[in-house]
């Protein structure tokens, strides 16, 4: 053997050696420095690294695309509980929050899961949960005290089939008006509808940023076939996309009120370990956050202020793509999934010379009330289909005042084919 | 002219939510002293205290103290203290409610956090029965007692509330009535000072809804069931601890060590990240 393999042999295992004892020194160095120091190293953890935004283009199913909007959004806490379809979302994140300074924790029900969004939301994070319908029901609730404390949090909702425990692995598109009724009381939440895996990645970007502007909680409504899908994801350089921070409080704690709005109706939010020593609380309260609860007065301001910062701002929240609608005469209305495939039958229908065009609302709540009341005007008939027996097909048929609505209902397998649609579309044309 | 004197502890309570609406005789205003007691003799950072309560009459201690607080919805105070935490792990987060709130509807949370050994310190009001409503039957009714929904008498078992905290992996493990408010006070002081999950019952009286019920129309009479009623025995068997009309054990039962989930969970990132 010759001189030279030994002393290269020699070398490599001293460098491996070496190598191990670095690491060892390295660990016991941060042992004994982060010991005392939980927070420290969270603040540390805390600062952006290169793993939040994955800039680039991937092949990533629904579900995952909308964990790294979450991510890409500045989401820095996650409580979840397992649920088909939604469950991918809390896997990859499991996997992803440690990575960027984040918290994955798996509550022990989804009822759980909100309370500790909330509470992290007001401690200063941003916050998401993902669910499918049963879980979505379990949450109503504390989604009430999320728009009662005006908590900033994201909502994702896989829907599958119901009621009940339904059909798991199917698409639906069940939960459309529970996303809008599902608490008691009278309020306003904002609901997104993405109908492609890349709109997973961008509009659970959108439902953080408007969730911080108008701090109220913002659903991302995506369907069982949204969420398992697997296509092109392309995700742009972090200063590239667009993050909104709630506003913060530019005054003293002592003359802080923490539920005393600015002009666009939403007050700025300070967070617990500040120092503002402030109180919140699911009660009617006043600007102090203090209970007032036999106070018609108290209730009428704070109930109208929490509708009206959404109704009022609707015009800034509300989204929609429009396909060929300018001279259309019947025009499809048409969200997630089933979108895809009006899209495709309109094309269809318009190679046949049939002025067919489509509206697919991006935000579902705000509802597009003035858009749709607009085409109502120019079309003879709009088709609605839905994953559903009708639910936002009520809200189209609220805002047209003279047109006919057709609905096209379809439950418990694939979402409406093109042909479906391109069908109902000649029968009305 | 005599000068404006204040209680010196004053500074611990939000003035301008007094007068509370608890009744005469009753525990709460005892616990909410014990715990401000507690934390001005720690000299505990007010900007670094939350304090956290569900529904129920106890629930309003969360309003009363002058720190950050939250008044949470019904059974769920622990699910959002473990957002808080996890969140700043550097805050105490305290939470104080009642034993229906955290041991009915929302008894799932309380054993999940428990086995978690998250470091929220729970102090739990027991009072026998809902008294915000108006005094029905709850998960800590002694059996035979009347309340307005069991007017022939309890027929279910009560929870021993210390062998669930204890069988769940709570770290730190005390009962005391409202009669024991020095031992309370240090029961508290301890508690704050421990990592983990930490629990303290506090058995209290309630005589306008539970005691007038019982045979205890007065808060007197309440205590002095406490006061005949109850032994010290630390660190006793918890299991053997259940609540009786003759026999209320109090005293610490469990003190362990064990890491607690912030530590562990950023240990974990800590070493993912490196």
């Amino acid at each position: 053997m010759p001189e030279g393999f030994i002393l290269q042999r020699l070398l490599t295992r001293m460098s491996v050696l070496y190598a191990v004892f670095v690491r060892l020194f390295a660990q016991i160095l941060q042992f004994l420095l982060l010991k005392n120091h939980v927070k420290k190293d969270v603040n540390e953890m805390k600062t952006e690294n290169n793993r939040t935004v994955l800039t680039g283009t991937h092949f990533m199913n629904g579900d995952i695309a909308c964990a790294e909007g979450a991510l890409a959004a500045g989401c820095k806490f996650f409580a979840g509980y397992p649920i088909t379809p939604a469950t991918e979302i809390a896997e990859h994140l499991s996997k992803r929050m440690p990575e960027v300074g984040g918290i994955y924790i798996q509550m022990e029900d989804e009822i759980g899961s909100i309370a500790a969004v909330i509470g992290a939301s007001y401690t200063g994070l941003k916050a998401m949960t993902a669910t499918s319908g049963p879980g979505f029901s379990l949450m109503q609730e504390n989604i009430g005290l999320a728009v009662m404390t005006e908590a900033p949090c994201v909502i994702v909702d896989i829907m599958r089939g119901g009621p009940s425990t339904g059909q798991p692995t199917l698409p639906g598109q069940q939960d459309i008006m529970q996303a809008k009724w599902g608490s008691h009381g009278d309020y306003e939440i904002i609901a997104l509808a993405p109908s492609s895996v890349q709109e997973m990645f961008d509009l659970t970007i959108e439902a953080f940023n408007l969730s911080e502007t108008y701090r109220v909680p913002t659903m991302v409504l995506a369907d069982e076939v949204v969420g398992h899908m697997w296509e092109k994801v392309v995700i742009p350089p972090a200063e590239k996309i667009r993050i909104v921070n709630r506003k913060k409080p530019n005054t003293s704690p002592e003359k802080y009120l923490p539920y005393m709005p600015d002009d666009d109706l939403v007050p700025p939010m300070a967070c617990f370990g500040e120092g503002f020593s402030f109180h919140a609380t699911g009660l009617t309260h006043d600007e102090h956050g203090y209970p007032k609860t036999s106070s018609s007065g108290v209730q009428q301001k704070l109930v109208k202020r929490l509708c009206e910062k959404i109704r009022k701002n609707a015009d800034k929240i509300v989204k929609v793509r429009e396909f060929m609608v300018d001279d259309a005469e019947v025009i499809v209305v048409a969200y997630g999934i089933v979108a895809r495939a009006a899209l495709s039958a309109v094309k269809e229908a318009r190679k046949t010379g049939i002025k067919a065009g489509l509206l697919r609302p991006i935000t579902i709540w705000p509802f597009p009330e003035k858009l749709i009341a607009k085409i109502a005007e120019q079309a003879k008939k709009i088709v609605v289909p839905e994953m559903n027996c009708g639910q936002l097909v009520r809200e189209v048929e609220r805002n047209v005042q003279g047109t006919s609505v057709v609905f096209l209902s379809k439950l418990g397998e694939d979402p409406h084919t093109p042909m479906e649609i391109l069908e109902a579309i000649r029968r009305n044309c | 002219m005599v000068a404006e004197i204040s209680h010196p502890l004053s500074k611990y309570l939000r003035e301008a939510m007094m007068p509370h609406i608890w009744c005469s005789g009753c525990g709460n205003g005892i616990i909410l002293n014990c715990f401000v007691q507690a934390v001005d003799e720690l000299q505990i950072d007010l900007k670094k205290l939350v304090v956290v309560s569900g529904i129920g009459c106890i629930g309003r201690a969360a309003g009363y103290i002058n720190t950050d607080s939250f008044h949470t919805t019904h059974g769920r105070p622990i699910a959002f203290a473990t957002g808080v935490k996890l969140a700043n792990p550097d805050l105490e987060v305290v939470v104080i409610s009642g034993d229906g709130d955290l041991f009915a509807i929302g008894g799932n949370h309380f054993i999940h956090a428990a086995r978690r050994n998250i470091g929220i310190k729970v102090i739990c009001a027991n009072n026998f029965n809902y008294g915000m409503t108006g005094g029905q039957q709850g998960p800590t009714t002694l059996l035979e007692a009347f309340t307005t929904t069991t007017p022939y008498g309890n027929i279910e078992h009560p929870f021993n509330l210390v062998h669930l905290a204890a069988a769940s992996g709570a770290t730190y493990v005390a009962r005391w009535t409202t009669l024991h408010v020095r031992r309370l006070t240090q029961s508290i002081k301890k508690m704050l000072q421990k990592e983990g999950f930490n629990f303290i019952e506090v058995v209290s009286p309630c005589p306008e809804i539970f005691g007038r019920r019982n045979r205890m129309r007065t808060g007197l009479q309440m205590m002095e069931w406490f006061k005949k009623a109850s032994i010290i025995e630390h660190f006793s068997d918890p299991a053997k601890a259940d609540i009786t009309p003759e026999r209320i054990v109090v005293g610490e039962f469990v003190d362990i060590e064990k890491p607690c989930y912030e530590k562990l969970l950023y240990d974990k990132m800590a070493q993912i990240l490196t």
